[in-house]
C-alpha cells in the first residue's frame, strides 16, 4: 500500500538539512531532531505511518525508529490535546507546591492526570524534572516554561491558551524574560 | 569572596546578543588561542588551571582533553553535554539562554585546542526555546567570522551544530548522549573504550558539560595560573550554583569556591536565608543523586571545622558525614519538609529514568519507589527501612554506568541521618489504622 504520510515540502527541505550535519553515512543521528519536527506537524503525537514516514525519509528501518520513540519520553505514542500541560513533580517543585497545582488542574478541567478533556483541549501529564527548580513549582506547555507557579496564574494561563485555541509545540517561538 | 567570571556581564541589556557580547570583550579568547597559540598550550592552560568538570563529576579537564588520541586522518569530535536533568540544576539553562555566545565562544577555543572541526551542542529536548537561542547566536558568530571556514585567516576551519535530545536524564552520561546523537536508545556503553578514544561514530571524542567549556574563555584570556589563584587548594576557579527549595531567593549563583555553606545560605548576596522565617532542616548540595545531608552537618564538618562549597570540604567525612559538590544543585528544605516524601519523588525519578539495561538498577529502582510509596501513604512496616537499606546496597556499584549509585546515595544517606523520620511516618500510621 502507498505511504500518504509526508512531511509539508518546507518541513522535509529542514529535515534535509538537519541530515547535512553529519557526516557521510551517519544520517540516522538526524532521527530524534526528526521525530520532533513530525510530533509538531501531525496533530502532536507520533502514528505508525509517521514514525514510518521518518524512518523511509533518513533510509533506516522501521524497527530502529521505533526503539527510539518508546526510550524517550518526549515522543507521544497515542493522541494528546492540543495544549499538553506537562507539570514537573520533581524534588524543588514538590517542596514548593506542585501537587497543589496539579490537583487544581485536575478539579478545574475534570479530568486526572494522563487524561485528554473531552473537547480535545487540554492534556494533563506530570514530567520529571524540568531544569526550572529556581521558579518553581513550574509546568511546560509547548516551547514555554510557565513558572513561579500559583493557581491563579495557572488559571489566567488556562484562559489565554483556550483564547488561542491553537496547537502548541516546542517550536513556538518564546519570549524569553529578562532576568 | 564575590568573584565573577561566567556571570560578570550577565545582566547587561541585550548581552544574548552578538554586538553587546563583543563588546562586553566576548570572543577574545578565540582570537588569542587562534593567532599567538598552538593547540598544545591551550591545552596546558587548561592543566594549570585546576578546572574540574562542572557536570558533577569534577574530573580534572585538562587530564580528559589530554587522553583525547590522534590517530592521522580520523577526525576529532567535541560535545558540548548540555542535558541538563539532575534535579535541583539550572545553571547551564541560565548560561544558554542568558549568554548563549559565551558558550559558543567557549566551544570554538576549546575545539582549536582539540582539533576537533566540528562540535556538536547536545541540549535536552524540554529546552528547545533554549535551542533556538543557541542557533541564532551560532548565525550570528558564523556572519561575523567565527565560524566557518579558515577562521580569522588561520586556516582553522570549525562548523556547531545543536543536537535536541528526546526526555532522557541517561543522556547526561556521556556515553548514552554519544548512542542518542547516533540516533539510538540512550544505553550507556561499557567502558573501556573511553570516548577519548572511540566515542562519536567511533571517533575520538571529548564530552564536556556546558559550564567547563564556558570556563575555558576566561582561562585562555587570563591565563591557568590566574584560574587556579581563585578558589581554595584543589578546587579552583568559580562554580555556578543552582539554588532551590525552601529559600527566599531561589536562583543561579556564581561562588569562588571556598565560600562558606552557612554564607551561602544565609547572605542576601546569595539565598537569603530560610524561607518564612522558618529553621533549616536538610540540604541536598550537589544535585538529586548525592548524600542528603542535615543542618548540622551541613554548616560543619563532623569535625566542627565549617563546611565550604567545595569539592574537599563537602565531601569531608566520606559519606558517613559528608556529601558531594556534584552538579551544584543546591536544594533547601525547611523544618516542615519531609526528608521521606522528598525522598520518594527522587525514588520515582530514578526508576523513570533508568535505561533498563542493567537489571540491579531497573529492578531495583522500582522496588525502592514501591516501599517508599507504601512508607509515605501509611502502609509502612518497620521492616521496610532495612528492606530499603538491602536494595540500595544491591544496586550501588553493580550498574554500567553511576546511575545506579545515584539512585542508592539518596535512600542510603536519608535512613543514615534521618531514621527517626521513617519510623515516625510508620508508628504515626500504624496508630491510625489501629
Amino acid at each position: 500500500m502507498e505511504n500518504k504520510v509526508q512531511f509539508k515540502p518546507e518541513t522535509l527541505a529542514l529535515a534535509k538539512e538537519i541530515m547535512g550535519r553529519y557526516p557521510e553515512g551517519k544520517q540516522k543521528s538526524a532521527l530524534l531532531p526528526l521525530l520532533h519536527l513530525a510530533q509538531a506537524e501531525f496533530n502532536g503525537w507520533l502514528d505508525v505511518p509517521v514514525m514510518d514516514m521518518v524512518a523511509e525519509v533518513i533510509g533506516i528501518q522501521a524497527i530502529e525508529v521505533y526503539e527510539v520513540t518508546s526510550f524517550y519520553s518526549m515522543y507521544n505514542l497515542k493522541p494528546v490535546g492540543n495544549c499538553l500541560l506537562e507539570i514537573c513533580r520533581t524534588s524543588s517543585c514538590w517542596l514548593r507546591g506542585a501537587e497543589d497545582i496539579v490537583s487544581h488542574l485536575e478539579n478545574k478541567l475534570g479530568i486526572k492526570e494522563g487524561e485528554t478533556t473531552p473537547d480535545g483541549m487540554f492534556t494533563i501529564k506530570t514530567v520529571e524534572c524540568l531544569g526550572s527548580c529556581g521558579t518553581a513549582p513550574m509546568m511546560q506547555c509547548g516551547a514555554q516554561f510557565h513558572e513561579n507557579l500559583d493557581t491563579d496564574k495557572v488559571d489566567s494561563i488556562l484562559d489565554k491558551l483556550r483564547a488561542d485555541g491553537k496547537r502548541t509545540n516546542y517550536f513556538d517561538a518564546v519570549v524569553v524574560k529578562e532576568y | 569572596m564575590s568573584k565573577k567570571l561566567l556571570l560578570k556581564h550577565d545582566h547587561e541589556p541585550g548581552i544574548q546578543t552578538y554586538e553587546v557580547y563583543r563588546k562586553h570583550g566576548g570572543y577574545a579568547s578565540v582570537e588569542k588561542a587562534l593567532k599567538t597559540m598552538t593547540p598544545e598550550a591551550v591545552v596546558e592552560e587548561v592543566k594549570k588551571s585546576g578546572l574540574r568538570g562542572r557536570g558533577g563529576a569534577g574530573f580534572p579537564t585538562g587530564m580528559k582533553w589530554s587522553f583525547l588520541a590522534k590517530p592521522e586522518g580520523v577526525p576529532r569530535y567535541l560535545v558540548c553535554n548540555a542535558d541538563e536533568s539532575e534535579p535541583g540544576t539550572f545553571k547551564d539553562r541560565y548560561l544558554m539562554s542568558r549568554i548563549p555566545h559565551y558558550l559558543i565562544e567557549g566551544m570554538i577555543t576549546s575545539s582549536f585546542a582539540l582539533g576537533a572541526n566540528t562540535s556538536y551542542i547536545y541540549v535536552r529536548g524540554e529546552y528547545y526555546y533554549v535551542i533556538a537561542i543557541l542557533e541564532k547566536a551560532i548565525k550570528e558568530a558564523y556572519a561575523a567570522g567565527w565560524l566557518g571556514k579558515n577562521i580569522l585567516g588561520t586556516g582553522f576551519d570549525h562548523d556547531m551544530y545543536v543536537q535536541p535530545g528526546g526526555g532522557a536524564y541517561i543522556c547526561g552520561e556521556e556515553t548514552a548522549l554519544l548512542e542518542s546523537l547516533e540516533g539510538k536508545r540512550g544505553n550507556p556503553r561499557i567502558k573501556p573504550p573511553f570516548p577519548a578514544v572511540k566515542g562519536l561514530w567511533g571517533c575520538p571524542t571529548v564530552v564536556n558539560n556546558v559550564e567547563t567549556i564556558a570556563a575555558v574563555v576566561p582561562i585562555v584570556n587570563d591565563g591557568g595560573e590566574a584560574y587556579a589563584a581563585i578558589g581554595i587548594g584543589k578546587s579552583t576557579g568559580t562554580k555556578l550554583i543552582s539554588a532551590s527549595g525552601h529559600i527566599n531567593k531561589p536562583g543561579v549563583y556564581e561562588i569562588e569556591l571556598g565560600l562558606p555553606v552557612e554564607e551561602f545560605i544565609n547572605s542576601d548576596e546569595y539565598c537569603g536565608g530560610v524561607w518564612k522565617g522558618r529553621k533549616l532542616k536538610a540540604v541536598v548540595a550537589g544535585g538529586s543523586s548525592v548524600p542528603v545531608l542535615p543542618a548540622d552537618l551541613i554548616m560543619k564538618t563532623a569535625a566542627g571545622e565549617p563546611r565550604l562549597m567545595s569539592y574537599e570540604s563537602l565531601a569531608d567525612g566520606g559519606f558517613a558525614s559528608g556529601t558531594m559538590l556534584g552538579s551544584g544543585g543546591f536544594i533547601v528544605m525547611d523544618e516542615t519538609a519531609s526528608v521521606v516524601k522528598n525522598l520518594w519523588t527522587f525514588a520515582r525519578f530514578y526508576h523513570h529514568e533508568s535505561c533498563g539495561q542493567c537489571s540491579p538498577c531497573r529492578e531495583g529502582t522500582g522496588w525502592m519507589e514501591k516501599v517508599l510509596h507504601k512508607i509515605v501513604h501509611g502502609h509502612g512496616e518497620m521492616k521496610d527501612i532495612d528492606l530499603l537499606w538491602d536494595l540500595q546496597r544491591k544496586i550501588e556499584g553493580n550498574t554500567i554506568c553511576p546511575l545506579g549509585d545515584a539512585a542508592a546515595w539518596p535512600v542510603a544517606s536519608a535512613i543514615r541521618h534521618f531514621r527517626s523520620e521513617f519510623e515516625e511516618m510508620i508508628n504515626s500510621h500504624a496508630v491510625e489504622h489501629a
